[in-house]
């Protein structure tokens, strides 16, 4: 394990189909393994969605969720920590011109706030977003 | 041949009256030397059937009433699937004057070819069939069913010519300038699928067009999927137009068949096809009025030959001569099919073509379902098929892309388009016997 592994966060992806409240059966798995939701987004995707969810205990949650017959799949994210005041999202941006982002979310978390990314290559991305001065949050800010 | 006569008492035009009109006993005579000839042609030019008849124990000489047509093998579509593209054919590619072909069950086509006197014969059943509606010289017929391979365009375009009616070849799309030259050119009678027309008629009411009153059209001669009386009350209430019930397949040569202006079954005419009735378990043979799968041997085909094929089709046989006049058989309306074949908009859909489609693509499980609708009267086909776990990715943009790859391959397979929906594993009804894979909400 390389240093830079710890900010390799692992989000739950988890298919949706496009069926009435399928966010409140992902939710309610969740509940029932007490399990803590720390951010989540939702993509929707054409007849169907991808739930995008950060939890706490990652493995126990696919678990649970694989059970109900869910379709889950791990998928690495990194956890960009800015300002919780205007211009917080600007400042980060400014310094994530070399990255290329598949997608991404944001969550306040005071007294800061969290941007969620996926990058097409980690790896370098991580490298890329340290080297622009940003503060990345590790793993065992999550699990 | 035309002919204005009134004859054996009945107010009847007929295309071809010594034909049509012939009685009973004497039509009797002529199907059953007709299918003498046809089975020895088989048996001396087909290696296909020969083999058939002779695997069969069947010999032409044992041809000696016309019930003995009940000795003789079946055909079956699969026949003309293994046999392509040609090899059932028993004429020379010399004596070919055209190629059709519709879709097959495994993305095949099958090909119909034709020789001049298969081309001939075609257009005369269609010329028969049109004119026992009353049509002829003096109508203006377009024709809306596709032209091309699907047999259905041309079939209908060469028999109106031979008619001596004046014949649109609209084919399909371009609905407003459709309604156009029905308005503009007087058309009187229109070829199409049912739905289609009405279709038609709603675009034209939008366009501030009623059939009714603005247009000259009185017939449809409907066809290609099933339809339902109601369908056709609704048609002549909106447009004022007749709905006619029209019969054909293009392993037979195309569309061939229609009611007459009694409406009271299909007339199947006997010189040309000997039409059975039977039971779709055991093959045999079921008598008028009893409820089975039609079987038709073509009588007088030359390029590609039908011997009792199994059309798939359920129906009951009515033997009684018309109130028309003509004696020829008659068909009643199709009340289902033996196989779990869809029709969508007028293109032949079996579940096993979509199957087949389904399992190039890795990513997908193997269950899967059809979802047949009808939003203003145009057929819509969602096909829900389960997404393997291993094949789910986080990335909307690559299962779009897998989304539209199944798309695009069940349109080159079915030359009909179909959603996809990706659905989450386990949750399509699994069966136990015959998979139910088909629901069908269209109101016929
Ligand atoms: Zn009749």
């Amino acid at each position: 394990m390389t240093d830079s592994d710890k900010y390799r966060i692992k989000q739950l992806s988890i298919f949706s189909e496009n069926r009435p409240n399928r966010l409140g059966a992902v939710a309610n798995v969740l509940k029932e393994g007490g399990i803590n939701i720390l951010g989540f987004s939702i993509a929707e995707g054409a007849g169907y969605g991808v739930i995008r969810v950060l939890v706490d205990r990652p493995e126990v949650a696919r678990d649970l969720l694989t059970k109900e017959g869910f379709v889950v799949k791990f998928t690495e994210v990194l956890a960009i920590q800015m300002e919780d005041r205007p211009g917080g999202l600007f400042d980060l941006t400014d310094h994530m011109k070399e990255v290329n982002i598949e997608y991404g979310y944001g969550y306040r978390n005071p007294p800061y706030a969290v941007l969620i990314v996926r990058v097409e290559d980690i790896e370098k991305g991580i490298e890329n977003l340290l080297k622009g001065g940003l503060r990345l949050l590790d793993n065992t800010t999550f699990h | 041949m035309t002919s204005d006569a009134i004859q054996g008492g009945f107010d009847l035009i007929s295309w071809n009256p010594n034909i049509e009109e012939m009685p009973r006993a004497q039509l009797d005579r002529l199907q059953l030397k007709l299918l003498k000839l046809q089975t020895h042609k088989m048996y001396d030019f087909s290696p296909f059937y020969h083999e058939r008849m002779r695997a069969a124990g069947v010999m032409p000489s044992d041809i000696k009433t016309l019930a003995d047509v009940k000795k003789l093998p079946f055909m079956t579509k699969k026949d003309l699937r293994d046999g392509y593209p040609d090899k059932l054919f028993m004429c020379d590619r010399s004596e070919l004057l055209r190629y059709h072909a519709s879709s097959g069950t495994t993305g095949k086509p099958t090909i119909v070819g034709y020789t001049r006197n298969d081309l001939e014969n075609w257009s005369e059943s269609l010329a028969r069939a049109m004119t026992s509606v009353g049509l002829g010289k003096d109508d203006v017929i377009q024709v809306s069913n596709t032209y091309g391979l699907f047999s259905g365009g041309l079939g209908f375009h060469y028999a109106i010519e031979k008619m001596g009616a004046v014949v649109v070849p609209a084919s399909t799309g371009n609905t407003e300038r459709q309604i156009e030259l029905i308005r503009d050119l007087e058309v009187t009678a229109i070829a199409s699928t049912p739905s289609y027309l009405m279709y038609l008629g709603e675009v034209a009411a939008k366009m501030g067009i009623d059939i009714k009153k603005d247009t000259k059209l009185r017939i449809g001669l409907l066809g290609a999927e099933p339809w339902s009386d109601r369908m056709r009350d609704r048609i002549y209430e909106t447009m004022g137009v007749k709905g006619i019930n029209c019969y054909g397949a293009s392993e037979l040569s195309g569309p061939l068949f229609s009611e007459c202006s009694e409406q009271q079954g299909i007339h199947i005419w006997g010189d040309l096809a000997l039409v059975e009735i039977v039971d779709p378990d055991t093959g045999e043979p079921l008598g008028p009025g009893e409820r089975g799968e039609m079987v038709i041997t073509m009588l007088q085909k030359e390029a590609l030959p039908i011997v009792r094929y199994r059309m798939g089709d359920i129906t009951t046989l009515n033997d009684e001569v018309c109130a028309c006049g003509r004696t020829h058989p008659r068909i009643n309306r199709i009340q289902g099919r033996v196989d779990d074949m869809i029709i969508i908009r007028g293109i032949n859909v079996f579940p096993s073509q979509v199957e087949h489609s389904l399992m190039q693509h890795p990513e997908l499980g193997n269950e899967f379902q059809l979802v047949v609708d009808r939003k203003g009267h145009m057929d819509n086909m969602l096909v829900r098929v389960e997404l393997k776990p291993e094949a789910f990715t986080d990335n909307i943009i690559e299962l779009n892309a897998l989304r539209e790859r199944i798309s695009n391959r069940l349109k080159g397979t079915l030359n009909v388009s179909a959603k996809v929906e990706l659905v989450q594993p386990g949750t399509l009804p699994r069966f136990e016997g015959k998979a139910k894979r088909v629901v069908d909400r269209r109101e016929y």
